[in-house]
């Protein structure tokens, strides 16, 4: 690394940045804590202002409260199975496209990016994609979430630029001992690249556990929402029709039960994310080398 | 489109071969007519097939749907739209003070954005850079990263429990003896609390690139500056930032592309009618226009037309960026 040049400035300015990244941690951080203090706190003392870092008045009744509603439930599987299908139709979809992008051989190719590419700059629009959707009779079907985005032009970049930097030779042998072009995917370069298809299916699976708003828009019935647009019909203090918000003089959700239900939401993706961190960062890390 | 034309083709056709002289030339050995091609490397198109029916279904039909930007569309009716009007819905909108408004509010937001979270990650991945300890670093980074990963409703989420009258914003308010604020429900608040929370929620990912370019930049330039006698400033301004200018650069125009298509899923868990006079903007005005009140096809002359802009900014972005310093996308 550098040599370390100990002269006043730098001693002090080592100090500052130290303090400017803590603070910067704790910033990050601190939303995190205090959503976290809010769920296992007294509604009353978070009304009042108390709660900030710990739990005021702990209690765990508003989990058992927020866990006993089914739609939450029922929401919660939703987006499990929409996760997991959306990103098996775009993991197929991608790496058959990216595939042939990465064949430099190819006739057409140029064209076939270009198809690709352009999509990132211009796109039909709101109206028309919603148009789309309704006259494909997609409305309140998982297809309207599953398809539209079955591929990602960036992750498709990034999957071509990986599979572009194998070696050819072994392809090269398998298709002169008579594999055709579909048992050389399969059999030969998909097994080299296994690093590169976990990033893309955790790159695909986060973005759609987030996804709320192409089921906010096409979704009609809570019971096929997925824990997104529940939580978003929380925080927007809308009635979701079923025992939230159930005490009846209250107008607006309590508090403490959107931080439940944030909390939930997001903890599949705190309790993964330890371990798959490096994953994405090598998949930024490969697209960059595109751009 | 004309490579869907090319796969159905029968091999006997030999229509398509003069299509496209010029990518033939560069190489000799793509130099084969689409016949050879296609005899070759028909299980590659194949695989082809259903990722192209996928952009012309769900990303080129849309395009041509805009077409109803210069039809009467019934809700219910034909998709493209039953009669022509002509340019009736663009001079609607130009002629709409309420477009010209939510116009305003969307370049004022994405210039802020572009101004504050643009350089934000340059500066935060220098001082990441300047971090002694391997652990520290790797644990600043991963904590910095992790906003990216939250779906848009847990953020809204998150902004409105920080900033509600009982959360920690107005908690210290109130330990400073001022009275709360209702943050969400002040237009002069929302752009701050717009860009803000954009900043929280990227400037950490942000810095993923410039870091890897960071290590690309060679230790001997550094070395050579010390030697001159250069600063640890001026180290950074002669050494450091040339050498991430290319990302930058990069970033830059991408970033200057999506300008017009400001943070729309968020606006729209953030705002509420008391907000719209500096929240509402081109997305969030054509959502209501469109699928709340139905007037379709004026809101989809209103999404052309910021599809345009955007376009039109990445390209001139680009253009500028090539004749100056020489760095573009394409």
């Amino acid at each position: 690394m550098v040599t370390v040049d100990n002269t006043r400035g730098q001693r002090v300015f080592r100090v500052v940045n130290t303090i400017i990244l803590t603070l910067v941690v704790i910033v990050t951080v601190y939303p995190f804590v205090n959503i976290v203090a809010r769920s296992l706190s007294d509604e009353f003392a978070i009304r009042a202002g108390k709660v900030n870092l710990l739990p005021v008045g702990f209690t765990f009744r508003t989990y058992e409260f927020v866990a006993s509603d089914p739609t939450f439930w029922i929401n919660y599987r939703n987006t499990v199975v929409y996760t997991v299908v959306a990103t098996a139709i775009a993991m197929f979809m991608t790496t058959c496209y990216a595939y042939v992008l990465s064949k430099k051989h190819l006739k057409g190719r140029k064209f076939l990016i270009g198809i690709a590419v352009f999509t990132m700059f211009f796109s039909g629009g709101l109206i028309p994609n919603y148009i789309l959707i309704s006259s494909l009779g997609f409305k309140d079907s998982i297809w309207a979430i599953v398809l539209p985005n079955a591929i990602s032009v960036f992750n498709l970049l990034v999957m071509k630029a990986f599979f572009e930097g194998l070696p050819s030779e072994l392809e090269e042998a398998a298709a002169i001992d008579g594999m055709n072009t579909y048992g050389i995917l399969l059999r030969i370069v998909l097994p080299l690249s296994k690093a590169v298809l976990a990033t893309m299916v955790l790159f695909y699976a986060v973005s759609f556990w987030n996804s709320w708003f192409a089921a906010f828009l096409y979704m009609s019935q809570s019971d096929l929402f997925p824990v997104t647009v529940y939580l978003r019909n929380l925080i927007a203090g809308a009635t979701t029709g079923t025992s939230v918000g159930a005490d009846a003089t209250d107008m607006t959700v309590a508090t403490n039960i959107k931080a439940v239900t944030m909390v939930l939401t997001v903890i599949p993706i705190l309790v993964v994310y330890p371990f798959v961190q490096r994953y994405f960062v090598k998949g930024v890390m490969l697209g960059a080398v595109k751009g | 489109m004309s490579t869907t034309r090319t796969i159905d083709a029968s091999p006997d056709t030999g229509g398509p071969q003069r299509a496209r002289p010029d990518p033939a030339r560069a190489k000799p050995r793509t130099g084969r007519t689409w016949r050879q091609a296609l005899r070759r490397d028909w299980q590659l198109y194949s695989l082809a097939i259903l990722p192209l029916l996928f952009f012309l279904i769900f990303r080129y039909l849309p395009m041509i749907g805009n077409v109803i930007a210069f039809r009467k569309f019934e809700p219910g009716g034909s998709p493209l739209g039953e009669e022509w009007v002509g340019l009736r819905y663009v001079r609607m909108f130009l002629n709409d003070p309420s477009f010209w408004k939510v116009f305003a509010n969307t370049v004022i937001i994405g210039a802020l954005t572009l101004l504050f979270c643009f350089p934000a990650p340059i500066v935060l991945a220098l001082l990441i850079n300047e971090l002694r300890g391997r652990r520290v670093k790797r644990f600043v980074q991963s904590v910095s990263y992790l906003p990216h990963f939250l779906s848009m409703v847990v953020v809204a989420g998150l902004v409105m429990e920080m900033l509600s009258v009982d959360g920690p914003v107005n908690q210290l308010l109130r330990a400073a003896g001022n009275d709360p604020i209702a943050f969400l429900q002040e237009p002069g608040w929302f752009r701050t609390i717009y860009v803000s929370s954009e900043m929280w929620q990227t400037v950490g990912w942000g810095t993923i690139i410039y870091l890897a370019a960071l290590t690309t930049i060679d230790e001997q330039l550094y070395e050579a500056a010390r030697i001159d006698g250069a600063s640890r400033w001026r180290q950074i301004w002669h050494v450091t930032l040339p050498g991430i200018r290319p990302t930058a650069i990069t970033l830059l125009i991408l970033n200057i592309g999506t300008f017009m298509a400001v943070g729309f899923e968020k606006i729209l868990l953030l705002y509420n009618p008391l907000t719209y006079p500096t929240a509402d903007v081109i997305s969030t005005y054509l959502y209501r226009m469109g699928i709340v009140s139905n007037s379709f096809s004026y809101a989809a002359a209103i999404g052309l037309f910021e599809a345009l802009i955007g376009l039109a900014l990445v390209m001139s972005a680009n253009l500028i960026s090539r004749r100056t310093v020489g760095t573009s996308l394409w």
